[in-house]
């Protein structure tokens, strides 16, 4: 008796320290309150709607009243062929992306970094960096004009009385093209950070190395390369956390049935199946599939930066 | 370019302030280095300048000479004749609207909540983070969102450019690190003054983070003006289409002048002009690259000190 009265008695001088505390900060919570309920409103509760992975929806029966099929969404996408398809098609553009995409904003900031003229640092950069500006949509109506059906290679090769290639219909070609057309847009901005690492590094190592006599490349091996080695690990680790995202917007864009059995992506199929055909439960099978896996990733990814003793994303 | 390195080490206080390697490479290597950055420029710039060039030129200039960088017998045909179908303006304006309205919501939300989220003092603090948080690493997937906006009537309706996105968690936590910088003692010497919690963040948060909300809103700004998956996703009515949608119709859609959308656009009097389709492309990509180039300067200068706030560490 004695042990209950106490601990109610601490309850409530803690409740009341406690409902007081929060008081005294009513005025930020009201602040935070509009941004929490767009979260929870928008990103929240259509959780809810995750069920539909589980059900045949019927529109007209709404999410509550279709009925329940179990698996059976899942067993569907499982057992197509479709999916072993999907699932190469988005894990080797983003791994094609990786081992070609990768080094090539690092070159382009050692390369930059021995630029001493500043002008022209900064006309390259102020170049660069643009496209990372433009939608992908916009992109992709420019490179179109560089290589669809008449676009300016085919007419440069009309020219020459040379037979015209589709690059953009092509299945050979279709990976090779998103992977190229990726790097071209952002491997200016990707750089950027790989710049800030770069003014980052101690020049007194550099002096160090060269009255030991290290060479050039020495130098950009020992010291430079190791200076960012930490930002490469953790941008390397991050991406490959995020391989099942092969770049949704830019294959949309780019892709065409012609291409569908080396382009399509798990994203552009929720898409298609969800929204053009209204295959509500399968689209959200595949939805909810790709979505507890990546976040797995991510975690993971995260977990293993953190191990390493880099700065992790929380 | 070549300096001899004798030269460089006498010199000791440009030893000490240059925060870059010492060594001056050989004359052919620098130039190398010069080369291949001017090609990785080339590379990026030539496609949009032959684009522009085309938007000006007359309609057989792209057959004449198909990798023309300056136009053709300069002409503002396209430009006019886009101004003149009633679409592309309607669609200009949704997106000025999702861009200007959608903008503001942003930073509201955004400043409001990050500085709540900045009082680490603040009861259920790491709780509310989070959940702002999370919904960046794990979503419920499209077609659970597409199910609740047809719930809340937004569907078709060109608020949903406004509501989709009206926080990003990343824009957040920037924007919290930013406030964590200014120092605790001006918010104390305030409050000393008699200030209430609403008059520091309207009176000095908001003041002293003017960079800071100009770096995070051209952020939501061109997010909003290259939002192409909200209008893809949740519009079906082509008069309602932000202009991304519109311009993949245009520009992207591989039958050019013959299929819907583009007939939509360009009406029935496309023949009576001497215009091609790609004229006619090439001005509308222009035409939705201006905006962003005019902003262009302000978004390297800000994007650039942006991308080196942001982390959510904590």
């Amino acid at each position: 008796m004695m042990l209950l009265k106490e601990s109610v008695y601490i309850f409530l001088v803690w409740g009341k320290r406690n409902l007081r505390n929060i008081w005294r900060w009513r005025y930020f919570y009201l602040l935070l309150t509009p941004t929490l309920l767009y979260f929870i409103v928008f990103s929240y509760i259509p959780f809810y709607g995750v069920v539909i992975a589980f059900k045949n929806f019927q529109p007209f029966l709404g999410i509550w009243d279709s009925p329940w099929v179990g698996w059976k969404n899942f067993e569907t996408m499982f057992s197509s062929v479709k999916f072993p398809e999907l699932i190469r098609n988005t894990v080797l553009i983003s791994i094609y992306r990786i081992i070609f995409g990768f080094p090539v904003p690092i070159l382009f900031a050692l390369l930059l970094n021995e630029v001493r003229v500043m002008w022209f640092k900064r006309s390259i950069q102020t170049i660069a960096y643009f496209p990372h500006f433009l939608s992908w949509v916009i992109f992709g109506g420019i490179i179109y004009n560089v290589v669809g059906p008449s676009g300016i290679i085919n007419l440069v090769l009309e020219k020459f009385g040379i037979d015209t290639i589709n690059l953009s219909a092509n299945p050979d070609l279709f990976r090779p093209l998103v992977v190229a057309t990726g790097i071209l847009k952002e491997f200016g901005w990707a750089a950027i950070i790989y710049l800030a690492a770069l003014t980052g590094i101690d020049p007194h190592l550099y002096e160090a190395a060269k009255i030991d006599g290290a060479s050039k490349l020495r130098q950009i091996w020992h010291i430079t390369l190791t200076g960012i080695r930490p930002m490469i690990a953790m941008l390397l680790i991050l991406q490959l956390g995020s391989v099942l995202d092969a770049g949704f917007e830019q294959i949309l864009i780019l892709s065409n049935p012609v291409v569908y059995s080396v382009g399509d992506i798990i994203d552009t199929y929720v898409y298609r199946v969800g929204l053009l055909e209204a295959n509500y439960g399968l689209a959200t099978a595949v939805g909810l599939f790709k979505g507890v896996i990546a976040a797995i990733l991510i975690v993971s990814a995260n977990h293993i930066i953190r191990r390493t003793g880099e700065k992790s994303l929380w | 370019m070549v300096n001899p390195p004798a030269q460089a080490e006498t010199n000791e206080l440009t030893l000490i302030n240059r925060p870059k390697s010492l060594d001056r490479n050989p004359a052919w290597v620098q130039t190398l280095i010069y080369l291949v950055l001017i090609a990785m420029a080339l590379v990026t710039l030539l496609p949009i300048l032959n684009v522009f060039a085309m938007s000006f030129s007359e309609a057989d200039a792209i057959f004449k000479h198909p990798l023309m960088l300056v136009p053709y017998n300069f002409t503002i045909a396209a430009y006019e004749y886009i101004f003149s179908t009633s679409i592309l303006l309607k669609s200009f304006f949704v997106t000025v609207f999702a861009t200007v309205v959608g903008t503001l919501f942003n930073l509201a939300l955004t400043i409001t909540g990050a500085y709540s989220l900045s009082k680490t003092a603040l009861p259920g603090n790491k709780i509310l983070l989070w959940v702002c948080i999370f919904p960046m690493l794990f979503g419920a997937g499209l077609i659970p969102t597409y199910m609740l906006l047809k719930e809340l009537h937004l569907l078709n309706n060109i608020w949903v450019l406004v509501v989709s996105g009206m926080v990003v968690p990343f824009n957040l936590i920037l924007m919290r690190n930013f406030f964590w910088s200014i120092p605790e003692e001006l918010e104390e010497a305030m409050r000393i003054d008699g200030a209430s919690d609403m008059g520091i963040l309207w009176r000095m948060i908001i003041p002293l983070s003017k960079p800071a909300i100009a770096t995070i809103g051209l952020f939501y700004a061109v997010g909003h003006w290259n939002d192409f998956f909200t209008g893809l996703f949740f519009l079906n009515d082509n008069t309602k289409w932000p202009l991304q949608v519109l311009l993949r119709s245009i520009v992207i859609d591989m039958n050019a002048l013959n299929t819907r959308g583009v007939t939509a656009v360009i009406g029935q009097d496309a023949t009576k002009i001497m215009l091609t389709p790609e004229n006619i492309k090439a001005a509308t990509i222009i035409f939705s690259v201006v905006p962003i180039l005019l902003v262009y300067p302000f978004l390297q200068k800000y994007f650039v000190k942006g991308i080196m706030l942001g982390s959510v560490k904590g």
